[in-house]
């Protein structure tokens, strides 16, 4: 396929065509996205589907406003067209910026790719797929359906603003994920696993999908034995890299720049306070190798950083994109400028966000939990940010009666408020995990992200089942 | 943009072009979309952004020895498109033989000619856009002295063309127009903070409910205020519409005949049963121009069509795209969904409840002891359409003795989708388009666990 990423004077060009009208600052981004996905379902391999994205993205910032526009056409004459709709839009006014000469800038990607996917034959991934699937089914009869997919991305993306910034970077990014369905006298159940990095085809190198397969099988299975989930609050123990959803949702989303500005987060204002227990220690990481949100460079083309979020349950500091940095009058963002696409407008993001170690034995703490739920797997969650209230789902739980796991529970949802749950965080685990790979959704715009933990237990939090 | 600008007749022509490179024995369909939005967002009495856009994409599925391949891309370039048809093409080559696939064939039924483009939105000036997105923030904030911020006020609009062409015969070309304004809302009582959020949703400008938005904002954030976490027991919910559009979406991806076919439907085996209260009646029916997800085709060219999936609280029929139709022995219910970059699925469009004659209040005047729900997250999170496991974070208010009573949040509310069908106990009059797959009506369900405190 050809590819034809504009120079450095076409990009110049654009930015000036940006800023004829006046206008503080301009950004010219370029993406050009090849993926492919085959999905592995009810026994047959159902699709191979190849897709192609590029354009460009063109902001323009006058004043308090910003002007976007975005265009397919890659050509001089099309870049043109999009500055000058993005100008229009920016509602001309501020000051007349002009454009600095464009400079190389490089920064380190977090690891090498070493297997490009499109280099790998279709046939391949084919067979990765179908030892999944009978993997899965060879866990026992009531397996009734398997669905397996396999997916890779090739981002490349060129970043050019008014500053003189100009930097590029190559994405890669392979994933596998497994879902199993069980057929049992109570019904269905259903069970998954994914794994998913920023790498390419070597992925397989370590990950063996028939692991992933039996343990997606397995939580569908153990399930028909399960029990409705209790109703109400009560001590809550997350097994190793699960905890990361609840980090995200309690507070992850309450710690980024544009909420704060908007009043939006419980956390506004709150810099060097006390906020969670002193065991915790909240990293965003984009620098992170391998893992699912690492980068080399943001959309906004600044590099990747790993910034202290909370240290030692002190509030340190939010994440930061471009604009939310300058209206704080800050040098720069933190690297966490993030968007969809080209056809998007960048804003803050995490990437990949986790707890640092405790020092606590995992059995231990099962152990001094007389009872309460265990939940070994989630499914996503969600957060009002302005209440920090938020959600989490439990795919994989069990009640611990006695210090002890029993029965398996079914499906729910968990709920919290941020502010209060980091205080009630008693009892971290020094067995820390990454998380199954996520897609964050904000404001209408889905990224890649990651998240850790080791165990950890809360208090207390409400169980959204149906037993008394 | 211009009226004609859209180009549908073009993008026909370029299927038309595609189509025609079909080998013997090969069957080629191919996707075309082109639409132009713009959206303009407020904050603080100002233009915060202001976003103009083009989009192009086109997808291409071929069949051929009983297996199927599809790519995608985000051009109409000629180059690309051929790029695509090749990819689609060696694709095709790794798919299972499965004597069901095959692209739609002309089933013979009538397209609806339905009025769902506004010209005058394609003309309209970006100042009003402005003015709306303006007004919308303004009205929110002066609505009530509580009220202390609005995270976001909306106007978006869009424009889109779309043609379905394949090699059997098949040639539709829609074209449609949509605008809303929405707004979330924040207000504040000491060092609590509570939101809500209003929209208001049309073909044009004409239809929008700028007042009517604003104020929902504002009651939704404003009788928050105060909220504590209910006790927790099994009690009566009474759904605002907003929550019940989303439960029956999620009911209506259980009734999809992909999830029966291979096993995934919680409903499967029971056409003819009754799985509902009996005066639960539910139709899928794009071809009511007035809802949100109306359309004259589906994701495969043929004619939408009103489908009634319970009738009475008997499960009638599941919904099939062209693949699931052929292999359940039975034929396209028009129900095939998709976008450019994907192969067509089987879903809803436009679900509906049919209304009661009860109003709200009224509904809400008959329940002794319960809970409003006003709003609900982690959907995604918790609630499994394949177990029928239902739990959901919510906010709301207590109904004491047939009255709102006290705000409540940070609580869930549990069932599962297969009793709660059955425990409904009223659907209200109120039926609201929403910008959905399906329509609102407060929905009155019994013997729900509510978990707070």
């Amino acid at each position: 396929m050809t590819s034809t990423m504009p120079d450095a004077d076409v990009l110049d060009a654009t930015l000036r065509a940006a800023l004829r009208t006046g206008g503080d600052f301009a950004e010219v981004f370029v993406e050009d996205r090849r993926s492919s996905r085959a999905r592995f379902d009810d026994g047959k391999v159902e699709e191979l589907v190849s897709g192609r994205l590029s354009g460009a993205g063109i902001r323009v910032r006058s004043g308090s406003s910003v002007g976007f526009a975005h265009t397919a056409d890659l050509t001089p004459a099309g870049l043109h067209n999009a500055a000058r709709t993005a100008a229009a839009a920016a509602r001309a006014g501020g000051s007349q910026a002009s454009s600095a000469k464009l400079a190389r800038q490089q920064a380190p990607a977090p690891n090498e790719v070493t297997v490009a996917p499109d280099a790998v034959a279709k046939a391949r991934k084919v067979a990765l797929l179908q030892l999944a699937d009978e993997a899965a089914r060879a866990e026992g009869s009531a397996i009734s359906q398997v669905a397996c997919l396999y997916g890779d991305s090739h981002r490349s993306i060129l970043v050019a603003n008014s500053d003189g910034l100009l930097a590029s970077d190559e994405q890669v990014k392979t994933l596998f994920s497994v879902s199993a369905v069980a057929v049992g006298d109570t019904g269905m159940q259903t069970g998954r696993e994914s794994v998913g990095r920023t790498v390419g085809f070597e992925l397989f190198d370590t990950v063996d999908v028939t692991n992933l397969a039996r343990t997606a099988a397995r939580r569908a299975l153990r399930k028909l034995e399960a029990r409705p989930a209790p109703s109400g609050a009560m001590p809550v123990v997350i097994g190793p890299g699960g905890g990361g959803v609840l980090f995200h949702e309690a507070c992850g989303h309450g710690l980024e720049a544009d909420l704060i500005a908007k009043e939006a987060s419980v956390f506004g204002g709150r810099i060097g306070e006390q906020v969670a227990n002193p065991m915790v220690t909240l990293i965003d990481d984009g620098t992170m190798a391998t893992e699912w949100g690492c980068y080399a460079i943001d959309d906004e083309g600044r590099p990747a950083q790993r910034n202290v979020l909370i240290a030692d349950g002190v509030l340190m500091d939010y994440m930061w994109d471009r604009l939310r940095a300058d209206r704080a009058d800050r040098s720069t963002s933190s690297g966490n400028g993030r968007r969809e696409s080209y056809q998007h407008l960048p804003m803050v993001r995490m990437t990949n966000t986790y707890i640092a170690n405790g020092d606590s034995e995992p059995d231990d703490i099962v152990a001094d939990t007389p009872n309460g739920v265990y939940v070994a797997h989630l499914g996503g969650g969600q957060v009002n940010t302005a209440t920090g209230d938020f959600v989490f789902g439990m795919t994989e739980a069990y009640l611990i009666e006695d210090g002890r796991l029993t029965a398996p529970i079914r499906d729910g949802n968990l709920i919290g408020n941020g502010p209060e749950v980091l205080m009630l965080i008693d009892a971290l685990g020094n067995d820390f995990a990454m998380g199954s790979p996520g897609t964050c959704g904000k404001d209408g715009q889905g990224v890649p992200v990651g998240d850790g933990t080791p165990t950890l237990r809360v208090q207390r939090l409400t169980v959204g089942g149906t037993a008394a | 943009m211009h009226d004609d600008d859209l180009g549908g007749e073009a993008l026909a022509a370029l299927g038309d072009r595609v189509v025609a490179q079909a080998a013997p024995g090969e069957q080629i369909e191919v996707v075309l979309v082109h639409s132009a939005e713009t959206e303009v967002r407020a904050w603080e009495g100002e233009v915060e952004s202001f976003a103009s856009a083009t989009a192009h994409g086109v997808g291409i599925r071929v069949v051929s020895d009983q297996r199927q391949g599809f790519a995608h891309a985000g051009s109409h370039d000629e180059a690309i498109v051929a790029e695509t048809l090749a990819a689609a093409r060696d694709n095709a080559a790794f798919g299972t033989a499965d004597e069901f696939l095959g692209v739609a064939e002309p089933d013979g039924m009538a397209v609806p000619e339905m009025d769902l483009y506004r010209p005058d939105l394609a003309a309209t000036d970006p100042e009003t856009k402005i003015r709306m997105a303006l007004e919308l923030e303004r009205a929110v904030r002066e609505g009530d002295r509580r009220i202390c911020g609005v995270e976001s006020a909306d106007y978006v609009d869009a424009l889109s063309v779309g043609a379905v062409v394949t090699s059997t015969g098949i040639r539709s070309v829609g074209r449609d127009s949509s605008c809303y304004l929405s707004v979330y809302s924040l207000a504040a009582d000491g060092d609590e903070t509570q939101t809500g959020f209003g929209f208001s949703v049309g073909r044009g400008i004409e239809d929008l409910d700028l007042q009517q938005a604003a104020e929902d904002a504002v009651e939704r954030a404003v009788r928050l205020l105060g909220a504590g976490k209910p006790a927790s027991r099994r009690t009566t919910v009474v759904f605002d519409p907003w929550v019940t559009a989303q439960f029956l979406g999620i009911v209506g991806s259980t009734l999809s005949g992909e999830a029966v076919l291979k096993r995934r439907s919680l409903f499967a085996d029971r056409l003819g049963e009754t799985v509902a209260a009996p005066f639960f009646t539910l139709t899928d029916d794009p071809t009511d121009t007035a809802a949100f997800g109306a359309s004259e085709t589906d994701g495969e060219g043929l004619a939408t069509r009103r489908n009634e999936l319970m009738a009475a609280g008997v499960l009638q029929r599941f919904l099939h795209n062209s693949y699931t139709g052929r292999r359940s022995g039975t034929a396209s219910t028009g129900s095939a969904v998709r976008g450019y970059a994907g192969t067509p699925g089987v879903g809803c469009m436009a679900l509906t409840v049919v209304p009661g004659d009860a109003a709200p209040d009224e509904l809400i005047a008959g329940v002794d002891d319960g809970v409003l729900v006003q709003g609900v997250s982690g959907l995604h999170s918790g609630v499994n359409p394949v177990s029928g496991d239902f739990s959901t974070g919510a906010e709301g208010l207590l109904i004491r003795r047939g009255e709102l009573a006290e705000p409540i949040r940070e609580f869930t509310v549990a069932s599962t989708l297969q009793r709660m069908l059955l425990d409904v106990e009223a659907v209200g009059s109120d039926l609201t388009r929403l910008p959905m797959t399906a329509a609102g009506v407060t929905l009155v369900v019994a013997d729900v666990t509510v978990s707070g405190k």
